[in-house]
């Protein structure tokens, strides 16, 4: 069920497209993110939803109710900021009480919530604090606890953790999911952080420029990435050039770098056309290395490897659990290789310079269309 | 919804410094065309006079200001004064806006309180300290007597010279020159000056090479804020000085209170404020235009 | 204690500089407590010019004078300066950024005789109204200037958190945005304050003749020359300075940079 729908919605600021007609739905209780680079829209998307901005031309409804042009505090949703934004003369509990007092809660009412709450973040201890007396994660679960005390509809996080360090971040992740999962309140999370997108969400859009790229299962965005930018902005990826010579019942059959042939399964054969251009992206860690040719030792899924190849390792970077090669092919085109270090002596088969085959199972990458 | 918060906030400040401040500058740059009045103030604008309709209105203000050759000779001694003013707070500031911006946050902010202290005590007190440290009675008078009996000079009373005159204009507009050099000077990227000792500079050089010309828009700034209030000076000059130490203030002062011919008073006022103007312009300008190239050279 | 050394010849200078910057007022505190009428021979500890100075009705009454004229103008000034200081952080007004630099960019003396100008010819009575009227113009731009810098430190999302949580802008701005800049707001307050209470030719051209302030008071002493009691009523003033500069700097740290 739709929980928020956007229509059409567009906005122009200093002569500049900032949004370009985008419509998209979001599903009542999942984790729905918005990634894409600054400035490609996503937080003046956000904004929109929230209404501290409208849109130029194009409708937003919650719930089915248009809500394009109300104020932000007649809109039954929240925001959590960057920044945190707490009220830096309020203490943890008169800030987190601010929506209900705001709403008119009378006071025995406002604190038995509001102690409840804090006992759910662990911050009952510092509730007579200022925000200047937290740190950097206390702040930040205050102001989920804000932005929580009166069940909002949907939840809205504009780069939430970007102020945290790694360590804690990580942590966050997962209480951020947790907390999604307790509540069942809809989050709607903005971030140009590519890991925690795929990590957090259970769907995804990638923005660039104003539009959308790509909208979908995380899992399907990063390994079916249906444009060049988003193959690009999302991990390491070879994104190889590529000529459709010919269509087959469910197939279609590429020339990828001017080196080989590969055909790969596509569910609508029939929107190509032959002689069609394009790319082919495939991820360096679906790509094996071997030292000879039809060398079974390195992979027991050798059967599906179709597509041998032979080049050099130009260089590699060790980054411990996985390894990526360089890899320098026939045709002087070059392509990465990650390999991952679940075997003892793996560094010592690719020096520098030395012979190597790459092997691939075709379907692991997919058709790039150019627009 | 923006544009009435805009006007609420922002209105009753602009209506109000409308009213006290552009209002009476307005009226005095238009009673400098007028004509002085028999008994002070000014001749009405229109009279009705033997069947004709005079105007009084008049350049002849203007033209006897820039024709006076004593007006002049204030202003030039004004200018001459503020700039050896500025200097010496230059000279003075320097050091300690430079001590200030290296020091930890708890010295630092202990060393500002310092030099605000001063710079807040009300303005006359601070005059009034130097007629006592200056006056005939005074140790450091007693002093220069002394050398000038050994040189066969004549005693002097040292509070109404020029040197005192000027020696107290720096003491009141010190702060004016430390702090805006200090709010430069704090900006200053430390791994600069760092990198430079780790290439061998001798600190004169770090300091000629580096802080120095990177501080120039702090100087220009400290400069601009010394001299805007020397130009006006008339409280020091009245309370130390002779004659022969007077300042355009108080000339304008004068006009206004003692002559009462507000015309003249207000065409000196007017030609001091270009003055001023102009060259604080000039210099907020040159210090704009140094930051940006800063910034390009980043 | 220091972020990088500095040379011995800055700390010598720089300590010279400091006690350029007090002696004088140490000496004027010290010899407030001189028995000595006149000179510079110090001839024992005495708490008689200030004796004096409580027993002179037209001190306490010029005293009594200033501090009403400081707390109505700074008051006043306090309320246009902050939304004044509030508005043009958001919004760009043309002209108006210019004309809150007035006071510092044009000499006090042309202020004040243009203010007296304007007196007269709008037929308004010299005295303590148009003191008042004269003190909140230039304190309004203190205060409008401190605000600014304060606000742009300030995080602008805090306002929009309130706005999203429920609050109208009245409200945002009334329960949020004002309490939160409470800080900045007093430290502009408590300068106005100072700076009118310390104001003399502003208030020597728009004062008439019947009124008196205690700089003016304080002026028509020292024309007469150097007395004990200037000495003994200028210590007070310096002191109170002191106590107020501490807070201003204690509140808003940066409103000087």
């Amino acid at each position: 069920m739709n929980i928020l729908e956007i229509k059409n919605v567009s906005k122009i600021y200093n002569d500049n497209l900032i949004l370009d007609n985008i419509s998209l739905n979001i599903l009542k209780g999942e984790f729905f993110t918005l990634l894409g680079p600054s400035g490609c829209g996503k937080t003046t998307l956000l904004r929109m939803i929230a209404g501290f901005t409208t849109p130029d031309s194009g409708k937003i409804f919650l719930e089915g109710k248009d809500i394009t042009n109300l104020q932000p505090e007649e809109r039954p949703l929240h925001t959590i900021f960057q920044t945190y934004a707490l009220f830096p003369h309020m203490t943890v509990f008169g800030n987190i009480a601010f929506p209900l007092k705001m709403a008119k809660w009378s006071k025995e009412k406002i604190k038995i919530q509001v102690e409840e709450l804090l006992d759910d973040v662990k911050l009952t201890k510092y509730k007579n604090r200022f925000p200047s007396e937290l740190s950097g994660g206390q702040k930040q679960r205050v102001a989920i606890a804000r932005s929580l005390v009166n069940r909002p509809k949907l939840l809205l996080l504009d780069e939430p953790l970007s102020a945290l360090d790694a360590r804690l971040r990580e942590h966050m992740h997962m209480e951020l999911v947790k907390l999604q999962e307790e509540t069942g309140v809809t989050f709607v999370y903005v971030t140009h952080d590519q890991s925690e997108a795929l990590a957090l969400s259970s769907r995804m859009a990638v923005l660039n420029l104003g539009i959308i790229e790509q909208l979908d299962h995380p899992v399907i965005v990063y390994s079916k990435p249906k444009t060049y930018f988003v193959a690009d902005f999302l991990g390491k990826c070879n994104i190889l050039k590529a000529k459709i010579i010919d269509i087959l019942d469910n197939s279609i059959v590429l020339f990828v770098g001017n080196l080989i042939e590969i055909e790969i399964n596509v569910e609508e054969p029939n929107i190509y056309k032959k002689g069609q251009v394009g790319w082919y992206a495939i991820r360096p860690e679906k790509i094996k290395l071997r030292r000879i040719k039809n060398d079974d030792t390195m992979s027991t899924e050798s059967d599906n490897d179709k597509y041998i190849n032979s080049g050099t390792v130009v260089s590699y970077f060790y980054y411990g659990h996985s390894t990526l090669y360089e890899i320098l092919l026939k045709n002087n085109a070059k392509i990465q290789v990650m390999l991952f270090n679940n075997k003892s002596e793996d560094l010592k088969f690719f020096k520098d310079n030395s012979e190597v085959y790459i092997a691939f199972n075709p379907n692991s990458g997919n058709f790039i269309e150019e627009i | 919804m923006k544009l009435s918060e805009k006007y609420v906030l922002s209105l009753p400040a602009l209506i109000y410094l409308g009213i006290f401040f552009v209002l009476p500058i307005i009226i005095m740059v238009s009673i400098s065309f007028m004509l002085s009045g028999d008994f002070g103030g000014v001749k009405p604008l229109f009279n009705y006079e033997s069947h004709q309709l005079h105007t009084n209105l008049t350049l002849n203000n203007y033209k006897y200001v820039f024709h006076t050759y004593f007006i002049w000779q204030l202003i030039l001694r004004t200018i001459f004064y503020s700039l050896l003013t500025t200097v010496f707070c230059l000279i003075l500031g320097y050091p300690i806006a430079l001590l200030i911006s290296r020091s930890g946050d708890k010295l630092k902010n202990i060393l500002l309180l310092l030099i605000i202290i001063p710079f807040w005590s009300c303005f006359l007190i601070r005059v009034y300290a130097w007629m006592i440290i200056l006056g005939p009675n005074d140790a450091i008078n007693k002093l220069v007597n002394l050398v000038r009996d050994y040189f066969g000079l004549a005693h002097i009373n040292l509070l109404y010279t020029s040197f005192s005159v000027i020696l107290c204009m720096v003491y009141i507009n010190l702060p004016f020159m430390i702090l805006p050099l200090y709010a430069n000077l704090e900006k200053h990227n430390i791994d600069l000056l760092e990198a430079g000792q780790d290439l061998g500079a001798s600190s004169l050089k770090i300091f000629l090479n580096i802080t120095l010309p990177l501080s120039l828009p702090g100087i220009l700034i400290g400069s601009v804020l010394v001299f805007i209030p020397s130009m006006g000076m008339f409280v020091i000059p009245e309370l130390f000085g002779s004659n022969c130490t007077y300042m355009i203030g108080n000339l304008i002062k004068q006009q206004f209170l003692q002559t009462m011919n507000w015309p003249l008073g207000s065409v000196t006022a007017i030609i001091m404020t270009f003055i001023v103007v102009i060259i604080s312009l000039f210099g907020n300008y040159l210090s704009e235009y140094l930051k940006e190239t800063e910034n390009v050279e980043d | 204690m220091w972020k990088i050394n500095t040379s011995k010849t800055v700390k010598i200078f720089s300590l010279i500089t400091f006690l350029f910057l007090y002696i004088p007022i140490i000496i004027i505190i010290l010899y407030s407590f001189n028995k000595s009428r006149i000179g510079i021979n110090w001839s024992g500890f005495t708490l008689n010019w200030y004796r004096i100075l409580i027993h002179d009705d037209n001190l306490i009454h010029a005293a009594i004078n200033s501090l009403v004229i400081a707390s109505i103008s700074s008051l006043i000034a306090v309320v246009f300066g902050s939304f004044a200081g509030i508005a043009l952080h958001k919004y760009k007004i043309p002209f108006f950024s210019y004309l809150i630099y007035i006071p510092i960019v044009v000499p006090e003396i042309v202020v004040g005789l243009s203010l007296l100008l304007f007196f007269i010819l709008i037929n308004f009575t010299l005295g303590y109204a148009s003191v008042v009227l004269a003190h909140i113009a230039f304190s309004i731009s203190f205060v409008t200037l401190t605000v600014i810098s304060r606000m742009d430190d300030y995080d602008d999302s805090v306002i929009s958190a309130a706005r999203d949580l429920g609050a109208g802008p009245v409200k945002a701005f009334f329960l949020i945005l004002i309490p939160s800049l409470l800080p900045g707001i007093i430290a502009g307050g408590l300068m106005a304050f100072t700076l009118s209470i310390d104001d003399f030719i502003i208030t020597f051209f728009s004062a008439g003749a019947g009124t008196t302030t205690l700089p003016l008071f304080i002026y028509s002493m020292i024309k007469v020359g150097v007395t004990p009691e200037i000495n003994a009523i200028s210590s007070i003033i310096i002191i109170f300075t002191l106590i107020m500069a501490y807070f201003v700097s204690k509140l808003s740290p940066t409103m000087f940079e």
